[in-house]
């Protein structure tokens, strides 16, 4: 039984199917399950470790080292306030104060309602609007306190949906339809890789 | 020196409000520099790349054209485009790639045909979701027009290109550590040797790896020949660059300039450019390349915007970002900032650079923050020599990729140029800009 819906079970293969090899497609397909629930839940993660032919572990060894990807339950909204140089030298400090008075947490926390999570970020690369805020990877240009209120208020009250989807990247345009690897081959690849796998492994037996 | 007239190479486009859409692009003159050299041979496009001598626009600004030819002869090479522009204050690849992913998809199979590469993979950082959508419709634009794909252009040539997503970890900005993250695992930077991927790269096999505004240049200079391009700027450093100006400048914004005959000082205070201070402050010190890069004092306006100009001066231009800091600015806090960025985005490989970031890090928030002690400054020398013995420049070696070296260089400057400012913090107990 599937955890992933059919599309989405789809959708990942043909993921899978864009590279040379399977593994390739674990961070994709973790920003896709990530989609589908918010986070990335351990059933999630089982798929995407059959659907490239890896452990779970691998798959939760690996997530866990992106930033972008959570294991654990998420907010709707995530809000990423840089401080790093270029936003620190126009009050970057500030601005995050005031997004913790604003949502009424601690950066690092989220609202009881699970609506907002405040993080402070690395640099997002729109130094020239700083100090820089992304929603859920947006960047919605907000440098002051009045207009990050405004910006709580509207997302609060859920009208930047248009501009600021819920969690993803990969929802609003297809992937290419390029030169798709047979999936026969990619169904040899992972059969040797599970046979090199259950090679690896200690047997049962030695215990 | 003076702000000099010279045609715009990568961000010819930008002026129009719709300049990542496909019909722009083909409206003012799109495809022509692919068509081109599809006409042309492989041989004959890497020689004019080799002509123009374009500088690798990463940040280690390695020639492209000499990573070109040290590919390894294999059935299958991979062409691998780095778009996963994480360091602070650099923000040129996600301008470019927002607002002009059809020119990278172009340079892109303008380089795959060169290189002869079997497959490319665009690799996006993860934040960049509008970024991420807008290059995926590029790369599916050109699949329709034909760009891509099956025989292009009917040229007998055929390539596939995937869209790949980062997900937040600046250590995949770095050549290996980005392949590691293409084949799905954690972004671990690789043991050297083999020194480039180029022996092997991706899946073991011959690899380029390019940064996005490197293939942006391409199709220019396929249109209008190496020599064109060899014909601006001077020396090693040709053509144009684009840099990311951010900080206490009137304009911040990324301007496209002639490299070597602008100047720092064009840069900062030209009204085209920067525009000068803000609220008519005084410069304190400028970044000239990102935060790996030691910081200059305003003696060095005048220093041109070449790669070897500013090495032999004692810094880099990296990344081709420029942070301007005014008198108001407190050198310990922003030293102690960059360095917490390395604390967190180092990837724990080696000891000095997991170690030596995160001692650095609290040593230079206890002086911000009032607990500082006097011996603390040679606390951080010391520190910092160990990460990266004799504090020269450019720095020796000691970890497996070049963030841990990178760590120095901050803190270094910040106590070459004023260490005074850490010694009134550390005597009056606090920051005294606070």
């Amino acid at each position: 039984m599937s955890y992933f819906t059919p599309e989405m079970r789809t959708r990942a293969q043909q993921l899978v199917g864009l590279y040379p090899k399977a593994r390739s497609a674990l961070i994709p397909l973790c920003h896709l399950a990530q989609e589908m629930d918010g986070w990335l839940r351990p059933e999630a993660m089982e798929e995407i470790a059959e659907l490239v032919g890896v452990t779970p572990a691998e798959v939760r060894g690996t997530a866990t080292f992106y930033d972008m990807l959570d294991t654990e339950p998420a907010a709707t909204y995530r809000v990423s306030v840089c401080t790093n140089v270029a936003c620190l030298l126009d009050g970057a400090l500030e601005l995050l104060a005031h997004a913790e008075e604003r949502l009424g947490v601690p950066v690092g926390g989220s609202t009881h309602d699970g609506k907002f999570h405040l993080e402070e970020s690395e640099c997002l690369a729109d130094c020239d609007f700083a100090p820089c805020v992304q929603v859920n990877h947006r960047f919605v240009r907000t440098q002051t306190p009045a207009a990050f209120d405004e910006l709580v208020d509207d997302l609060a009250a859920g009208k930047r949906a248009a501009t600021i989807p819920p969690h993803g990247t990969l929802v609003r345009v297809g992937r290419n339809r390029g030169l798709v690897v047979d999936p026969e081959q990619v169904a040899s690849e992972r059969a040797a890789m599970v046979e090199a796998q259950a090679a690896r492994a200690p047997s049962q037996d030695a215990h | 020196m003076a702000v000099t007239d010279v045609p715009r190479i990568v961000t010819a486009r930008l002026d129009h409000e719709d300049s990542y859409t496909l019909e722009r692009f083909l409206a003012t003159g799109g495809h022509e520099g692919l068509r081109k050299a599809l006409t042309m041979t492989p041989e004959a496009v890497a020689a004019e790349v080799d002509a123009a001598s374009l500088l690798g626009r990463g940040g280690a600004g390695f020639p492209a054209g000499r990573k070109w030819s040290m590919l390894r002869k294999a059935p299958v090479t991979y062409l691998v485009v780095n778009g996963d522009e994480s360091e602070p204050a650099t923000f040129k690849d996600h301008l470019l790639i927002e607002r002009d992913p059809n020119q990278i998809v172009e340079g892109t199979i303008i380089a795959a045909y060169a290189v002869q590469a079997s497959q490319v993979f665009i690799y996006v950082r993860g934040e960049f979701a509008l970024g991420l959508e807008r290059m995926q419709q590029a790369v599916n634009d050109a699949y329709d027009r034909g760009a891509i794909g099956n025989d292009i252009f009917g040229s007998g040539f055929s390539v596939d290109v995937v869209v790949h997503p980062g997900a937040g970890a600046y250590i995949c900005g770095d050549e290996t550590g980005l392949l590691e993250s293409l084949e799905g695992k954690r972004g671990f930077p690789r043991i050297k040797p083999p020194y480039f991927p180029a022996v092997m790269g991706l899946y073991g096999q011959p690899t380029v790896v390019n940064n996005v505004e490197t293939m942006s240049n391409l199709p220019w200079i396929i249109t209008n020949g190496g020599a064109a391009f060899a014909a601006l700027g001077a020396g090693r450093s040709t053509g144009t660059r684009l840099f990311a100006l951010s900080g206490h400048v009137r304009k911040p914004g990324a301007f496209e300039v002639e490299m070597v005959k602008t100047t720092f000082r064009d840069l900062i205070y030209a009204p085209i450019y920067g525009g000068g201070i803000r609220g008519g402050g005084e410069l304190k010190a400028f970044i000239p390349g990102g935060a790996s890069s030691p910081w200059f004092g305003p003696d060095k306006l005048d220093l041109p915007l070449g790669q070897d100009e500013v090495g032999e001066a004692g810094s880099m231009l990296g990344s081709g970002s420029v942070v301007v800091m005014d008198q108001s600015t407190c050198f310990v806090r922003v030293a102690w900032r960059i360095t917490k960025f390395f604390a967190r985005e180092s990837c724990g490989q080696c000891t000095p650079c997991r170690e030596g970031s995160g001692w650095l890090e609290r040593i230079l928030y206890r002086i911000e923050h009032g607990s500082g002690r006097v011996d603390d400054l040679d606390l951080l020398l010391d520190v910092c020599d160990n990460i990266s013995p004799g504090l020269h420049w450019p720095p020796q070696q000691t970890t497996i990729c070049p963030l841990g070296p990178s760590i120095p260089p901050s803190i270094n400057s910040a106590l070459t140029l004023c260490r005074d400012e850490f010694l009134v913090h550390i005597k009056e107990g606090g920051c005294p800009h606070a």
